[in-house]
């Protein structure tokens, strides 16, 4: 699957939507509950996760991996939680400043 | 990422809290998503290569703002104050595009492009049919168009694409982060980047913005109160006017959190004032660029609040644009290119993921990726960022680089003074001599000798403007920035 900035992608069982803010700089799996992450215009049969367990993926959070360098940032939330080649992907520390505009 | 998902999230998270409110009417999130999308649909079914937007500040901006970047075309804001033969050359330099005005006669217009804008509020607008959003908006497109307010010359098509905005706004504001009962009153207008930016950053938040459509000191108060503003942002010369009218009473506004400046330069005598009225409420100083997808600088309530308790080093700051956000780097620079150590004045260079730095035409952008803003300024031994202006307004009076705001200042801390410019003028013996234009407040008067008088016990001697003259005002331009090239065209002329 081509991930480029800007590409939507989905998880075929859960309802968690993601938008890549940087596309990976080496290959990468990116999974959701343990299932791989497709094109969000893809057919998702929406099974739901077998193993819901770990925190799941929280709407508005950017999550972040090192080693491969991808980022995305989560559109809609859901209860599958990502994993880069099998790493837990964290989330991105947010900085909140003091309203400015 | 692209616009529309911004507010894309906020709809299918927040749904029906309220997100706009104009008037007596206020869209909820999900209302004005639908909007964005039916006018997105209009503006395909025309065949529009971009959507110009000339009106004042109501629903319909936001509305215009994100059908825009539903449909991935440019949105282009422009002054709805110019003249026609200002206003026509911006016009016609975007053929193609939708053009959302007050009237139908809009000067270079094609007059089947044009779309009113009482229109797009009509529950029935873009009734069109089916006409499919393209489902991907590439980030490198170009999401806005802004004209630069053009202090220094000819106006410039500053773009930003959707990454600049977006990387500002999802490095910044943490997404449904506002409480339900915020609110953020905003009376910029909607061709600055702080109206953008602010849009942006509210529909993020999930904070509901209440427009004005034109400022005055007493409604904004009003709007404050009946509102319950907790968040507002105002031009210095808005503030100003503000405690003005407020003559020494409190502002009485309890639930406003913050208000926060920017545009241009605050003179700290109103920021002082504005301190001492508005109780409880934290004030942020925010320093950006169109070029930089507003705010990369913030001054927050803390500073304010030291300084306002008295704290001397806070006080120093209080004349800085605080801290650069993270993500962003800054550079100062001397002429030849050199970086120059802290504390030492130069020109800013300011590099980060938000910064376009992109004109219609080229890029300013340098190998390294650094974006040249133009101003000078320098940073402290605690990275505090101090302004002096821009650096084509600096007077250079026999070698020595003077910061025409430095004498600004002093001369604004006289009582009879309401408004000055202090620009270089043309000097045979020393290259530039200094030149003040002030204006004196009604009822009150002064001398040019006692001007000088007070100068020399605030300022070198190599600083006292040699020369005073006396206007009724000053050209500014709608944010507040001082127009110093008129003023030196109306001393030479």
């Amino acid at each position: 699957m081509d991930i480029k900035a800007g590409s939507r992608l989905a998880c075929p069982e859960c309802s968690v939507e993601l938008v890549v803010v940087r596309p990976p700089s080496s290959a990468v799996v990116l999974t959701c509950g343990g299932v791989e992450v497709v094109d969000a215009a893809a057919d998702r049969p929406g099974g739901g996760h077998a193993d819901a367990s770990g925190e799941g993926t929280l709407v508005g959070k950017r999550y972040a991996d090192e080693d491969s360098g991808i980022e995305v940032l989560c559109a809609k939330p859901g209860p599958g939680t990502l994993a880069a080649d099998g790493r837990e992907v964290p989330i991105k520390g947010a900085k909140p400043l003091p309203s400015s505009d | 990422m692209n616009l529309s998902l911004l507010l894309e999230m906020s709809a299918s998270t927040l749904e029906d809290r309220p997100a706009i409110t104009s008037g007596s009417r206020t869209l909820n999130y999900a209302q004005l998503d639908a909007a964005a999308r039916r006018c997105a649909a209009k503006f395909l079914s025309m065949g529009a290569t971009g959507v110009v937007y000339c009106g004042t500040n109501d629903a319909s901006f936001p509305i215009a703002v994100f059908g825009a970047a539903y449909a991935g075309l440019p949105f282009i804001p422009l002054n709805y104050r110019l003249g026609d033969e200002q206003l026509q050359p911006l016009v016609e330099a975007n053929r193609g595009a939708v053009v959302i005005a007050e009237n139908a006669k809009v000067p270079g217009a094609d007059p089947d492009m044009v779309i009113l804008r009482s229109t797009i509020l009509d529950p029935s607008f873009a009734a069109v049919g089916d006409v499919e959003l393209p489902p991907f908006v590439d980030p490198e497109d170009i999401a806005i168009i802004l004209y630069t307010s053009g202090t220094s010359g000819t106006p410039k098509a500053a773009l930003l694409r959707h990454r600049h905005l977006t990387a500002y706004v999802i490095g910044t504001v943490e997404f449904a982060g506002a409480e339900p009962e915020q609110a953020a009153l905003v009376t910029v207008p909607p061709y600055h980047i702080a109206g953008l930016a602010n849009l942006l950053s509210n529909m993020y938040s999930g904070r509901r913005i209440v427009y004005l459509e034109s400022f005055d000191a007493q409604v904004w108060l009003d709007t404050i109160r009946n509102e319950r503003i907790t968040q507002a942002m105002v031009v210095p010369t808005m503030l100003a006017r503000v405690v003005q009218h407020l003559d020494g009473s409190p502002a009485d506004a309890p639930n406003l959190a913050t208000l926060s400046y920017g545009g241009a330069r605050m003179p700290l005598p109103v920021l002082e004032q504005a301190l001492e009225l508005f109780v409880g409420t934290g004030f942020v100083n925010a320093y950006g660029l169109t070029e930089t997808s507003s705010t990369i600088a913030l001054l927050g309530p803390e500073d304010h609040d030291a300084a306002f308790a008295g704290d001397p080093v806070a006080k120093v700051r209080l004349g800085s644009v605080g801290k650069v956000l993270p993500g962003i780097e800054v550079e100062v620079r001397d002429e030849d290119g050199n970086v120059l150590p802290v504390g030492e004045p130069g020109l800013v260079f300011l590099r980060g993921e938000q910064v376009s730095g992109e004109y219609e035409g080229g890029s300013v952008i340098d190998a390294e990726g650094w974006f040249p803003t133009k101003d000078r300024g320098w940073i402290d031994e605690d990275d505090y960022l101090f302004i002096e202006g821009r650096a084509d307004d600096t007077i250079i009076r026999g070698g020595e680089n003077i910061a025409p705001a430095e004498i600004e200042d002093v001369l604004r801390r006289h009582e009879a003074i309401v408004d000055v410019a202090v620009v270089g003028i043309p000097d045979d013996e020393w290259g530039q001599q200094i030149a003040a234009v002030v204006v004196v407040a009604p009822g009150k008067s002064v001398g040019v000798d006692e001007l000088h008088t007070f100068c020399h016990q605030h300022l070198r001697s190599s600083k006292t403007p040699y020369r005073i003259e006396f206007r009724d005002e000053l050209p500014h331009t709608p944010t507040g920035k001082l127009l110093r090239r008129e003023v030196l065209a109306d001393l030479l002329g």
